[in-house]
């Protein structure tokens, strides 16, 4: 074998690593092949078996926009006048729905991948991105249900539609932050699985999903800016629905904190990568 | 570049074992905890003990490219960790190893088969879990479906494989990867004969190949077969080294080699506690012979002495769990079966104890054995020793066993020798007349 010859001998050096350690960017680059054929997986399994299959990407954001729209919609002041409620809802529980599914499958995605854990090396951090990039695709049906409804309701698109591609950037961004957080911790506290459903749906209701971010009293905005997916939402919305200046304000916390809890849980996660496999 | 593929300097591994005495407990694990607890804070015991488990201590060694190289030892005796270590699973606590070059590893048959997917759709994910590139799986996708035979199944979701069609099809993956060094763990414990030997030439033609090779095994005639040079681990440390045959030698001959019998001469080092500890585990045929192997026809005893303290209000019993070479728990049993034994008053001595499995009751394969004394009520694990013995069930096919001549795949974790009625009736009195043909009897219907 001359060609095998030829190439250049990586070197693997194995120690104990100790203290905090960075990502490795050219590492996880190299087992891009490995994240497609993990999303690939996850998505054939996902709607394997189902009657309804892909359909289900939307079926979950139409009924819950669905119930919004009629215990909610009636409701004065809480769509601000002019876009029709269930558009209103429609436009945040898109990015939200990306978001919620992500949480959940993220942090489950180490320990349902236990086997793999201890039997072959990789990146572990492929696993709760591959888990959150599955769901772009139902991502992706969803948005195009929400061009339907837009068109139904004569809503038409304006030129922030192109913000759309940053707003999804930070979306994710939001849900890696959350979604390494909760499978490192999930690893070695199983808590993780009851209280992650809780968790989304206490943090639906304090998002900007059934109601407008006006609502929210003014003493109160500066907290509820901490959320980071508060300035995703009303970046969406406004993005697809809204008229006049972007929110910048609530985009630029929303990326400063979503920052903040990325930046700590990947350092977190790597910190107690080494003994995943111990004990799983 | 150093002319090294694998270079191990003083590798350690330490695990942590938490309010567990018993590490390796079973029958008993979970529960005895819950119900010990108590009883250790009327001892004055702390309740939970943190101890500290060197699974590897100090192991280094260098192997040159092209070299395969054999891992032996007992169960437990960190052969897994090494691997585990050396493949990144798990970090080192100390030392450090060196690689260069493409490393593979090969842990688990079918590593990544998702049961939901197809057989093609699983040759993908393993291959590209195991480390090969799209291209590559491409490229070698036919020569792997010839491999595990499977070319007709290929679009069967690999739930519905056979569990043989199922190894086959994972090794094969696995057999195709090109890796510059390769890992390979007990895989070949798997699978019927047949495939055994053919996964024993394929790893033989990796090692031809100039494949860097670090094989684990129990089976010393794969390793003789397939290695140069050897290590002997025993307790987490390399007691022998160099030439394959001569570190086999150097394990039969020692005490660790001798899987069909275990002994301890002194009290205080044996496995136990203040109440109980073994002496003497073996395992020997209806007329008192130690033995490994055993005619799959014939009886087989397992002796175990243990030294009692006689305990107030405690009734040790001995319990022994059966294992099969995938680890199967086959069947565990008490010697509490023996009711005199089990209402009588314990006093201080050595107690003996022998369970004797019948003939035409085991499979086929090798069979491990855990050894335990505990106490009931309340529940106290004495003396736990895992995978004390082991041994080796033939079965020689001569129309004597339960398999009679039939000498294809015989599946099931025993093989009992059960009670058939067998019996003949005349036809006609059972079934209507009109099913005997009238062809046949011409007057069936007259």
């Amino acid at each position: 074998m001359p060609a095998r010859a030829q190439k250049p001998r990586e070197t693997l050096l194995i120690r104990p690593r100790t203290g905090w350690v960075g990502i490795d960017l050219r590492e996880l680059w190299s087992y891009r092949e490995l994240l497609y054929f993990l999303v690939w997986r996850d998505l054939k399994v996902r709607y394997k078996q189902t009657l309804f299959g892909a359909l289900w990407a939307v079926i979950q954001p139409v009924l819950l926009m669905i119930v919004f729209t009629l215990f909610l919609g009636r409701l004065a002041g809480i769509a601000p006048g002019g876009i029709p409620y269930p558009l209103f809802a429609f436009a945040a529980l898109v990015p939200w729905t990306l978001f919620a599914q992500s949480v959940v499958g993220a942090s489950s995605s180490l320990v349902d991948a236990s086997n793999l854990l201890q039997k072959v090396y990789f990146p572990r951090l492929l696993l709760p991105i591959a888990a959150i990039a599955s769901y772009l695709l139902d991502f992706g049906i969803a948005l195009l249900v929400l061009g339907v409804l837009m068109a139904w309701f004569g809503v038409p698109l304006t030129t922030s539609v192109v913000w759309l591609l940053p707003l999804t950037a930070l979306l994710l961004e939001v849900a890696i932050a959350v979604g390494v957080w909760l499978a490192a911790i999930n690893v070695r506290y199983r808590d993780v699985r009851y209280a992650v459903p809780f968790l989304v749906q206490i943090w639906l209701f304090a998002s900007p999903v059934a109601y407008a971010e006006s609502l929210v009293p003014p003493a109160w905005q500066p907290i509820y800016r901490l959320n980071p997916m508060a300035g995703v939402i009303d970046g969406f919305r406004w993005a697809l629905l809204g008229e006049g200046p972007p929110p910048l304000g609530a985009i630029a916390a929303s990326l400063v904190f979503a920052s903040v809890i990325l930046v700590a849980g990947l350092a977190y996660f790597r910190r107690v990568e080494r003994t995943f496999a111990d004990v799983i | 570049m150093s002319e090294f593929a694998v270079s191990a300097d003083g590798l350690g591994k330490r695990y942590r074992i938490t309010h567990q005495r018993d590490p390796y407990g079973r029958l008993t694990e979970s529960l005895a905890g819950v119900f010990r607890a108590p009883i250790d804070r009327l001892r004055g015991k702390p309740r939970e003990t943190i101890e500290w488990f060197w699974a590897l201590s100090d192991v280094s060694f260098e192997l040159r490219r092209g070299e395969v190289l054999g891992v032996i030892g007992r169960n437990g005796a960190g052969k897994s960790t090494l691997l585990k270590v050396l493949s990144r699973i798990t970090e080192p606590t100390v030392g450090k190893a060196v690689l260069s070059g493409r490393v593979g590893s090969l842990l688990e048959v079918g590593t990544g088969f998702h049961p939901e997917l197809t057989g093609r759709e699983n040759v993908f994910l393993s291959g590209a879990v195991l480390g090969m590139r799209r291209a590559e799986i491409i490229r070698r996708f036919d020569e792997i479906v010839a491999f595990a035979g499977v070319e007709q199944f290929l679009d069967t979701p690999v739930k519905r494989y056979s569990s043989g069609m199922q190894v086959r099809l994972g090794f094969a993956v696995a057999a195709h990867l090109e890796p510059d060094i390769l890992f390979v763990d007990e895989v070949l414990a798997v699978g019927d004969a047949a495939f055994q030997a053919r996964c024993l030439g394929r790893l033989e033609e990796l090692g031809a190949s100039g494949r860097t090779v670090i094989f684990v095994s129990h089976s010393i005639p794969a390793i003789l077969r397939l290695c140069d040079r050897g290590v002997l681990l025993d307790r987490g440390s390399v007691i022998a080294e160099g030439q394959m045959q001569s570190v086999v030698r150097a394990y039969l001959e020692s005490e660790i080699g001798r899987t069909s019998e275990r002994a301890w001469a002194d009290p205080t080092q044996a496995p136990g506690d203040d109440v109980a500890r073994l002496k003497l585990v073996r395992v020997v045929s209806a007329s008192g012979d130690l033995r490994d192997q055993i005619a799959i026809t014939d009886a087989v005893e397992i002796e175990v002495e243990y030294w009692s303290a006689a305990p107030e209000g405690l009734r040790p019993s001995v319990n022994l769990h059966f294992f099969n070479a995938e680890g199967v728990c086959l069947f565990v049993t008490n010697d509490w079966n023996d009711r005199s034994w089990s209402a009588r008053q314990r006093t201080k001595g050595i107690v003996r104890s022998v369970c004797r499995i019948p003939g035409n009751f085991l499979a086929e394969g090798q069979v491990i054995v855990t050894a335990a004394v505990s106490s009931y009520n309340p529940t106290i694990v004495h003396a736990v020793e895992r995978d004390v013995v082991a041994f080796d069930v033939v079965d020689r096919t001569e129309g004597d066993g339960v398999r009679g001549v039939y000498t294809n795949e015989w599946p099931g974790v025993v093989r009992p020798m059960l009670e058939w009625r067998v019996a003949q009736r005349a036809w006609e009195t059972s079934r209507p007349s009109h099913w005997v043909g009238d062809r046949e009897t011409g007057q069936a219907n007259s």
